[in-house]
């Protein structure tokens, strides 16, 4: 399984990456690997406003359908169109073709993005993982 | 891996729609030691059986095998089974591993008063199946059935002996869950590991590959079959699941249920299993209602995504009214969207005969 160290977690298995005030968000691998193959990804549309911890979609796997929860405040700017084609991107890549949603969030006194202050680390979100089994 | 009525069962390998059309094309390789073997024996044990459960056990030859059902007295389905006869006082039954101890009670209690006992061997049973369309040719050049069963290639749909697999005793009977051809393999739990080694090994170049919970049931479901807890249950006669094929009235003597299940019969049955294609990539899962017009008509009892077809399916049980609606406008209530959905004919896959 595995965990990037350079991303931010959540509880809900959300991934973020953040390049300036613009943040991608997926699921996890381990995420990934509980759903089973994913058939269809119901994502946020171009503009909406999404908040943090709150349901913004939908991931249907062979077994099962969970929310998709946001991982951050925001206005979502670009959705993974190839999803619609391949969802089962999200099983292959979970941290590259399989990226689900950017959100465009609002910046902190240095420009940077303003981040909800409970997103985990790799470190923390492995350790949750391991403790889940 | 996930917990399943107290066993750890593997829900997947790795990818459960590439272990589905496994199956489908090739073969896939089941450890199904969950289920429940209730060995009924004695010279009273068809009897018995008769008198338990709704098919003719008695009727059915040495080596063959039915499905078939047991029912509370109120005519509702406690389990359905799989029947072998292993000889002319030896049947072994196969319950649902939810449903083992109520069987195997139910059982005990029924055939108080027969010369048979009835016995749960579960602990003594691994069930390992090879189901698809390359299973035969898989398991012939490791199969050795007894001298007077013949060639396993000729062996019948629904039939069994007694044999090795791999050297290893086994009970080999042609049956499944899959819709495929295939075969399921009773062995001793301290030949599981062998014999499961053999067979993927031996099958590997024509396609064999582990398959998990997962596919088993996306493949049952393709393929129409009922599972205990989803199309079946106490509140459910085998009439309205599209079985009543399996309660035999014109056996002799009693069974139990045989008063309800008439009634049930005669009266004709308020709700139907029927299948249903549903018009999106969204799945219509267990419990979601179907809507004729807005308003409910019925309840889904199993959906998935088809791994063969390509869309979502599902079975469910809807009001005689709806049932009889061909091509009427059907929804299901997919959390709160009316998704629509067509009536389709059981089951939703047959395999090439």
């Amino acid at each position: 399984m595995s965990v990037p160290a350079e991303l931010h977690y959540t509880p809900e298995h959300e991934w973020v990456s953040v390049e300036g005030t613009s943040a991608s968000v997926g699921i996890t691998d381990y995420a990934a690997q509980q759903l089973g193959d994913v058939v269809f990804v119901s994502l946020p549309t171009p503009g909406a406003t999404v908040t943090a911890g709150e349901p913004c979609g939908e991931v249907e796997s062979v077994k099962s359908v969970s929310d998709l929860y946001s991982p951050v405040d925001g206005e979502v700017i670009e959705v993974n169109g190839e999803l619609e084609d391949d969802p089962s991107l999200v099983n292959a890549e979970p941290y590259a073709a399989g990226w689900m949603f950017r959100v465009r969030v609002a910046a902190d006194g240095n420009g940077d993005a303003a981040l909800p202050t409970d997103l985990l680390s790799a470190a923390e979100y492995e350790e949750l993982t391991k403790s889940a089994g | 891996m996930t917990s399943f009525a107290g066993w750890q069962m593997p829900l997947r390998y790795g990818s459960e729609t590439a272990e589905h059309l496994a199956v489908r094309r090739a073969a896939g390789l089941f450890d199904l030691s969950h289920m429940g073997e209730i060995a009924v024996t004695g010279p009273d044990a068809g009897a018995a059986l008769d008198y338990a459960l709704t098919g003719q056990a008695s009727a059915v030859p040495p080596g063959r095998a039915r499905y078939t059902m047991i029912c509370a007295e109120d005519g509702g389905v406690l389990d359905d089974l799989v029947v072998y006869r292993q000889g002319k006082q030896e049947f072994l039954v196969i319950a649902n591993a939810s449903n083992t101890a109520t069987v195997s009670g139910a059982l005990t209690d029924r055939a108080a008063g027969y010369d048979a006992a009835v016995v749960d061997a579960t602990q003594d049973y691994a069930l390992i199946a090879v189901q698809g369309p390359a299973a035969a040719g898989i398991l012939a050049p490791l199969v050795q059935l007894d001298p007077a069963a013949g060639e396993l290639g000729a062996m019948k749909y629904y039939a069994g002996a007694f044999g090795t697999v791999a050297g290893r005793e086994a009970w080999v009977a042609r049956t499944g869950y899959t819709g495929e051809d295939g075969f399921e393999l009773y062995c001793r739990p301290r030949d599981a590991e062998h014999v499961w080694t053999a067979l993927a090994a031996g099958g590997s170049g024509a396609g064999l590959v582990p398959a998990g919970l997962a596919a088993r049931d996306t493949l049952r479901l393709e393929a129409g079959m009922p599972l205990y807890g989803n199309e079946l249950g106490p509140d459910v006669t085998p009439f309205e699941a599209g079985l009543g094929r399996v309660v035999k009235f014109d056996k002799p003597g009693e069974f139990v249920g045989r008063e309800a299940l008439a009634a049930r019969a005669s009266a004709g049955s308020s709700r139907h299993l029927a299948g249903l294609t549903i018009a999106s990539r969204r799945v219509a899962r267990h419990g979601y209602p179907v809507l004729a017009d807005g308003r409910t008509c019925g309840t889904v009892t199993s959906g998935a995504p088809s791994p063969t077809l390509g869309v979502p399916i599902a079975m469910a049980y809807l009001d005689r009214q709806a049932a009889s609606l061909a091509g009427a406008a059907l929804a299901v209530d997919i959390r709160g969207e009316a998704v629509p959905a067509h009536l389709t004919d059981l089951p939703f896959y047959s395999r090439r005969r």
